[in-house]
């Protein structure tokens, strides 16, 4: 057989193949050559076959016939065998393959071998390679040789052992050797990081690393280790690192440090590249140690630096250092803000990345306006990838600071225009409920949502929260009163054109056409083209989406059966109160399913329903003045699931599309306050001797509160309210109403009738409870308001006289 | 340092270390992603980037782009570095280092890398004592073996 190809000529032919094709014709002959070579067992050309077969590995050719030869490389005599076969094992093998055990038996071998190099290439392999049971076998080796005298072997043994230590982490016990400086700091550094009493003990260390380091600095010029005038960065960065995981929570530590660390800074070179290396590091230690204040302004000056830097590089670093202490040191980081908008506007992506999460950081109440101006002209022109995250990181930001209800309708209108699609789903209800939070600004927002729709429909976000609104506002929309825009006159026609556009276009997804199809129906009260939303509806009752058939399927049901209901349930959204300062996940009011059985279950009040008594108490933690007062419903069917009102108002269906519905709290027990609170009224009739009061007594209507002490919870007053009328007619719609002040929490439940009967036939009760955690005097306000006589009465009155053993 | 790859201005891979374990067909996809990412990156643009949960440090020389993969708490600045280091050591070796040197000599090359890099970390600083150790185990090799390779 004649002699194989030489490498070199190998390469060379391969290289003059012009296409694929011909590059892998060549290879495959070259392969079945070195096959057939192989399996003659021929030793003298083996090296050249194993090192052909790596080039070829490399182009990305299958080489895996040739482990075996590596290994029998690896056992041969030679050292040019031996070489490119370790090199063999570590380009083809991996701790995954079986054959590589084959291999610790010759490693073991080299180990021991009385060439240093050949050692050095057993520890090379073994360090980069090793799998955890060869590295059991062979961890004795390799401490032994971190004792030699011979330095050159001493500092592979280190690394070795770093690697040894990764795989398996028990092994730790070698003891340390101080061997060549680098190694045996990287190694010291791996053994800290996985075990906090190493720590303890090389903590005793930390004074002599400060003298090496000092040492470095001062010394002369060394050309070897030197780059560029400053002498072993490398030495350098690595026992910062090492000072940096010494020093994290030692206070000793950290003080010994802290000189080395100011000389450090200040005396380095910025000019080229490998001193900023020094001086991050610095910086990056500086801010993980307890280090005196005035050396964290210096740090943060030294990233200030960083930042006006002409070299990407040097910024991008410095982005990334400020971002995690922004926390901690907010004040310094914003001095450099502007130099952070700035870099927005780099072309660089890793750069933009940052600045974005750093301005989103550093945006406060006082910069909010600037900030974002310059944020929303970034989320217009960035990549796709970075607009999710900047949308969301809009939105919280508005949320914390926004410095007018109008501005942060605007801010979210605007980022709902530019990247609508990729805004997150819940956006939707927050930017509902806030709209529906800011009533004075309906006619405003309604209006722009309008001119928004008609120029594009495809952003579904934006589609969902205008046809909600038009919905919801679309009187007002059509009275055209506004006084902060030019009112614009729109018809009732152009109305339902748009909403029905929205219905029939192939852009909406089926979720926004669901709102699209509630909002038509609600605005059948708000307009008086009835008939052409009949229409509508009835079209769609026979749609092939479930979702909308359903829907379209109960509106005319609506339409047809209970249509002197329909003013009643399509009547405005109250406001919703949220439970969280920051980006609310639920909305408080409950609503309710849109579920067939609906419909023939409840009279719905005019006034707003939350039976979820559980809310007004959730809200008043987050430190409502005076509770909003929601009155219960009126004639209760407690036979419902819960006493829970399904309220179609709500637009929000779960067997939906879940992300795009606001997720309805469902009556969870806020946790101090209901613990003695069920919801069965506690009637308990021991009325512990606190003597009943009138608190309000006019026109004929006379309201009692007889007084309980809860039995669980002595700091709450069970108040049972009685009304009774004197007059010769009756109350009907009667509303009770309370509000306390800021220390008390109340909670309303169900009154059992609204009709106060003449001459004092027969009273309302209802029971109120007031927690009084501070034992103050108990004071409320209440609101009646009730039809007598054809005449509909309202009447507000404060109650001062509580007996003090109610509130003691 | 997880892992160190070498390829020229068309794709073409010319060095691959790894010092994490991975499948053959991980690290194939890996360096495709990865060389795709890095060429179609602008001259200008930072040295720096992230992908997937790595920090990439990458460095071009001529034709020859030198990338490097580090974990986050390393220091992309000394990467850069080291990068520069090793480039030193193979002209300091060839005498003025070009992109075919490397391809047909690229087993020195490793030689070369490994006596720098050990397990991902740089285990001798000094660049005479590196240069000093190739040579010497370049003697074992006695010369009439070249004759094999």
């Amino acid at each position: 057989m004649p002699a194989p190809i030489r490498l070199r000529e190998l390469i060379r032919t391969i290289r003059t193949a012009r296409t694929q094709a011909e590059e892998r014709e060549m290879i495959q002959k070259e392969c079945a050559a070195i096959r057939s070579s192989f399996r003659e067992e021929d030793n003298t050309y083996r090296c050249r076959n194993v090192a052909k077969l790596l080039y070829m590995h490399m182009l990305g050719y299958p080489a895996h016939f040739g482990q075996l030869e590596c290994l029998k490389l690896i056992a041969s005599q030679k050292f040019t065998d031996k070489r490119i076969g370790y090199l063999g094992a570590m380009l083809l093998l991996d701790e995954r393959q079986d054959v590589h055990l084959l291999m610790t038996n010759c490693i073991k071998n080299d180990l021991n071998h009385s060439t240093q190099y050949v050692q050095g290439l057993a520890l090379c392999t073994l360090g980069c390679m090793g799998s955890a049971e060869m590295c059991r076998d062979l961890a004795g080796e390799v401490e032994k040789l971190l004792k030699t005298s011979n330095s050159y072997l001493r500092k592979k043994a280190a690394l070795c052992a770093v690697h040894v230590i990764r795989k398996v982490p028990e092994l730790m016990e070698i003891e340390k050797n101080h061997g060549v400086l680098h190694t045996s700091v990287v190694l010291i550094t791996e053994m800290c990081e996985r075990s906090p009493d190493m720590l303890t003990h090389f903590r005793k260390l930390v004074p002599q690393l400060v003298r090496i380091l000092k040492n470095l600095i001062m010394s002369g010029y060394s050309p070897e280790h030197d780059v560029s005038g400053i002498s072993d960065p490398f030495l350098q960065v690595r026992i910062l690192r090492l000072l940096r995981i010494l020093g994290k929570g030692d206070d000793d530590s950290s003080e010994a440090m802290n000189d080395i660390l100011a000389q450090v800074a200040t005396n380095t070179e910025t000019s080229k590249n490998v001193g900023n290396a020094i001086l991050y590091e610095t910086v990056l230690t500086i801010m993980d140690i307890k280090s005196e204040s005035g050396l964290r302004v210096l740090a943060i000056n030294i990233l200030g630096r960083f930042l006006l830097n002409n070299d990407k590089n040097i910024r991008y670093v410095a982005l990334t250092s400020l971002l995690k202490t922004v926390q901690t040191d907010h004040n310094a980081v914003q001095r450099h803000r502007s130099t952070i908008v700035d870099c927005l506007k780099d072309l660089d992506v890793s750069i933009k990345r940052r600045a974005m999460e750093l301005s989103f950081a550093l945006v406060n109440g006082n910069n909010i306006r600037g900030m974002m101006k310059e944020l929303l002209y970034f989320l217009d022109s960035c990549d796709p990838e970075f607009k999710a995250d900047c949308a969301s990181g809009v939105f919280l930001a508005a949320e914390k600071f926004a410095p007018s209800k109008r501005w942060h309708i605007d801010t979210i209108m605007r980022v709902l225009t530019t990247a609508g699609s990729y805004v997150r789903d819940d956006c939707v209800p927050n930017l509902i409920q806030l709209i529906t939070n800011s009533s004075e600004m309906h006619a405003y927002t309604v209006q722009r949502l309008y001119k928004a729709l008609l120029d594009d429909i495809s952003q579904q976000p934006l589609v969902q929260v205008s046809s909600w609104c038009m919905g919801e506002y679309g009187d007002l929309l059509l009275s055209g009163q506004c006084e902060e825009e030019e009112p614009i006159q729109v018809s009732e026609d152009e109305v339902l054109d748009v909403l029905e556009g929205v219905l029939i276009s192939n852009l909406s997804s089926p979720v926004t056409r669901g709102y699209a199809l509630t909002a038509i129906m609600k605005l059948s009260t708000r307009f008086s083209s009835v008939n052409r939303i009949k229409r509508v509806v009835s079209i769609y009752g026979s749609s092939i989406d479930v979702e909308l058939q359903q829907r379209a399927v109960e509106y005319n049901a609506l339409f047809k059966k209970y249509d002197h209901m329909r003013a009643a349930l399509l009547e405005r959204m109250p406001v919703m109160e949220k439970t969280a300062a920051n980006g609310p996940t639920e909305i408080v009011q409950t609503n309710g399913e849109a579920e067939p059985s609906v419909l023939d279950v409840k009279h719905v009040p005019s006034a707003p329903q939350p039976s979820v008594q559980a809310n007004d108490l959730l809200d008043l933690l987050s430190g409502n003045d005076m509770v909003p007062v929601i009155p219960t419903t009126v004639p209760t069917k407690p036979a419902s699931a819960g006493g829970e009102l399904l309220d179609l108002l709500g637009d929000l269906s779960l067997t939906g599309v879940p992300a795009s519905a606001p997720v309805p709290v469902s009556i969870s027990q806020p946790p101090f306050l209901l613990d003695g609170i069920s919801s069965q009224p506690l009637f308990n009739d021991a009325a512990a001797g606190i003597p009943p009061m009138t608190a309000y007594n006019k026109n004929g209507l006379k309201i009692d509160f007889t007084f309980e002490r809860s039995n669980s919870n002595p700091n709450v007053a069970v108040i049972t309210i009685h009304a009774s009328n004197s007059t010769e007619a009756d109350m009907t719609d009667f509303v009770f109403q309370a509000a306390v002040p800021k220390t008390f929490q109340l909670q309303l439940l169900s009154p059992s009738s609204n009709v106060v009967p003449a001459l004092n036939k027969g009273t309302i009760t209802q029971v109120v409870k007031v927690l009084n955690p501070q034992k103050q005097q108990l004071r409320m306000r209440i609101k009646l308001t009730y039809n007598h006589r054809g005449s509909s009465v309202q009447d507000l009155a404060e109650v001062n006289n509580f007996p003090t053993q109610s509130w003691q | 340092m997880q892992f160190m790859l070498l390829f020229s201005r068309q794709g073409k891979l010319r060095l691959q270390k790894w010092y994490v374990p991975l499948s053959d067909k991980e690290k194939k996809k890996i360096t495709r992603e990865l060389v795709q990412t890095v060429l179609a990156r602008k001259p200008k643009m930072c040295s720096f980037l992230e992908w997937r949960d790595l920090k990439i440090v990458y460095k071009r020389y001529a034709s020859l782009y030198f990338c490097c993969a580090i974990e986050d708490q390393d220091n992309e600045l000394i990467t850069l570095e080291i990068i520069h280091r090793y480039v030193e050591l193979l002209d300091k070796y060839f005498g003025s280092v070009c992109e075919l040197d490397i391809i047909f000599n690229f087993e020195k090359a490793y030689f070369i890398l490994d006596e720098f890099l050990l397990g991902g970390e740089a285990q001798e600083t000094s660049k005479k004592n590196v240069l000093k150790a190739i040579e010497q185990a370049d003697l074992l090799q006695e010369v009439r073996h070249n004759y094999f390779l």
